[in-house]
């Protein structure tokens, strides 16, 4: 155990870098971390999209919507890489690909978060705002948004996490992020899978539980202000986008 | 100020408010009240345009409020608007409630908002409270933290929907002890309320309405001692002697 990281600690962090391009375990957190820096954006977007009160915005995002969470993540990566470089007339690499299944296929899924924490919000507290004389986007910006990623803090972290070992489906179009590498690894050393996964199955945990833990925290430091009380109407926010302003 | 007229607002099949022409003027402080769904909320909401109307004009100060291309966001900062709910915004503390309209609208600088707001907490009593969030304040402290916020933009009305319903008994006091001495400032109040020892006390007209109609408008002495309207007659009675029907 301790000989086969000794040989191939470097390997398994970053691949063939610098003598090659960066995989492994860097390549992994490169990935993730963008993949989540992106896509919380777009799932904020697509989310406001889905409750507009403006048909032609929430149809199609809707369309959208249902179609990539009725695919599995594999396929959307297959069509980002075999499917858009027939669109667009040159070869997607790797990573790129990889990023842009990722993005979108987590935007999706993020939409609906959004989605159910934008509900989740007193329709009172949309009302209150707007009748201090703030617009749609400043209530969502100051008002609404704030409160509604408190509570979707958990779910978030669920996706975050979630995102972390999608990664490893980079394997599947030869990206060299750190399951494939441990892959690698195993093919060399032959006799040795146990090991060499049970590295990789603890690198993914540490990284997951890593992240948990600061949402975690973070969370705690947001209590003081999060409301205590309970929604005081069961009719919510959405309902009054819905009428006219 | 304000002027109803013929205003009609239909949810669906249901004629929520008939014929409602009323005028209120500036300076007056009127108390709106009926039984539950009588469509006295619904006449305060049409008011800054929580609720459309179907058919009719309301206007204020001249100006046609359910026009089209109206700037409803400015017109809606020079309303002030109580909810029973309160509806603090429970992420900011007292303070920033007060300031976050400010801040926006009014571009005020940071410091000259903080100030205006301190001073607004300290006018309904609650300085010492401006660090707090919602969750750590009572009921009744927390419907006074939205006057000041509804204050905050400096506005020449305000609607009460209900504002002491939703509190505990010995809360109600303290909010329509604020509200009244707004009232004493001269501010143009419309407020749905229950109280009628607030109606009785600061009123200058008390407006009855059931179904959707304006039954019966006039002082308060006249309306509570001499009501004309027989279903005013009968919630008066109710609300004197709430265990009339079941003795």
């Amino acid at each position: 155990m301790i000989e086969l990281v000794q040989t191939y600690w470097v390997y398994f962090l970053v691949g063939q870098y610098p003598n090659g391009p960066l995989g492994g375990l860097a390549l992994t957190v490169l990935l993730a971390a963008l993949a989540l820096v992106l896509a919380l954006p777009l799932g904020v977007v697509l989310g406001l999209a889905r409750i507009s009160p403006f048909r032609t915005i929430r149809w199609p995002v809707t369309v959208i919507v249902y179609v990539v969470r009725g695919v599995p993540l594999l396929m959307v990566i297959f069509w980002a890489y075999f499917f858009l470089p027939s669109v667009t007339g040159h070869k997607t690499e790797q990573f790129s690909t990889m990023l842009i299944a990722l993005v979108l296929f987590d935007g999706v899924y993020l939409a609906e978060i959004v989605r159910a924490g934008i509900l989740g919000i007193p329709r009172g507290q949309f009302e209150c705002a707007r009748s201090l004389g703030l617009g749609y986007w400043r209530t969502m910006r100051l008002v609404i948004l704030p409160q509604a990623l408190r509570h979707m803090l958990p779910s978030l972290v669920n996706q975050f996490v979630a995102t972390i070992k999608e990664t490893s489906l980079g394997y599947i179009i030869g990206l060299t992020e750190v399951s494939f590498i441990a892959a690698q690894i195993n093919t060399q050393v032959f006799t040795r899978a146990p090991e060499v996964y049970g590295l990789l199955a603890l690198t993914y945990f540490v990284l997951c539980f890593g992240l948990s833990r600061v949402a975690y925290g973070l969370e705690q430091r947001l209590v003081r202000g999060s409301p205590v009380r309970p929604a005081a109407s069961t009719v919510t926010a959405v309902q009054s986008l819905k009428a006219p302003a | 100020m304000i002027r109803f007229d013929k205003v009609n607002k239909w949810y669906g099949a249901y004629h929520a408010l008939v014929d409602v022409t009323e005028h209120i003027a500036k300076g007056e402080v009127v108390v709106v009240c009926g039984p539950s769904g009588s469509g006295k909320s619904t006449l305060i909401r049409t008011l800054n345009r929580l609720e459309p109307i179907g058919s009719g004009t309301i206007t204020i100060d001249g100006e046609d409020i359910h026009r089209r291309g109206l700037d409803v966001n400015a017109f809606r900062s020079r309303i002030g608007f109580l909810f029973q709910q309160f509806n603090l915004f429970p992420h900011l503390t007292a303070l920033e409630n007060c300031t976050l309209a400010p801040l926006h609208l009014r571009r005020l600088t940071p410091a000259a908002a903080r100030e205006a707001s301190l001073a607004l907490l300290d006018r309904v009593g609650l300085a010492h409270k401006a660090d707090a969030y919602p969750s750590e304040l009572s009921g009744g402290q927390q419907q006074r933290v939205a006057i000041a916020r509804a204050l905050a933009m400096e506005p020449p009305l305000m609607l009460f929907d209900e504002p002491t319903s939703a509190l505990d008994p010995e809360m109600v006091g303290e909010v329509l002890l604020v509200m009244r001495a707004l009232a004493k400032d001269g501010m143009t109040m419309v407020c749905v309320t229950h109280e009628m020892g607030f109606a009785r006390e600061v009123a200058d007209r008390v407006i009855f309405m059931d179904h959707g109609r304006v039954l019966e408008r006039g002082t308060p002495e006249a309306f509570f001692s001499r009501p004309e309207h027989p279903r005013a007659q009968q919630f008066l009675s109710d609300i004197r002697t709430p265990f009339a029907q079941a003795a």
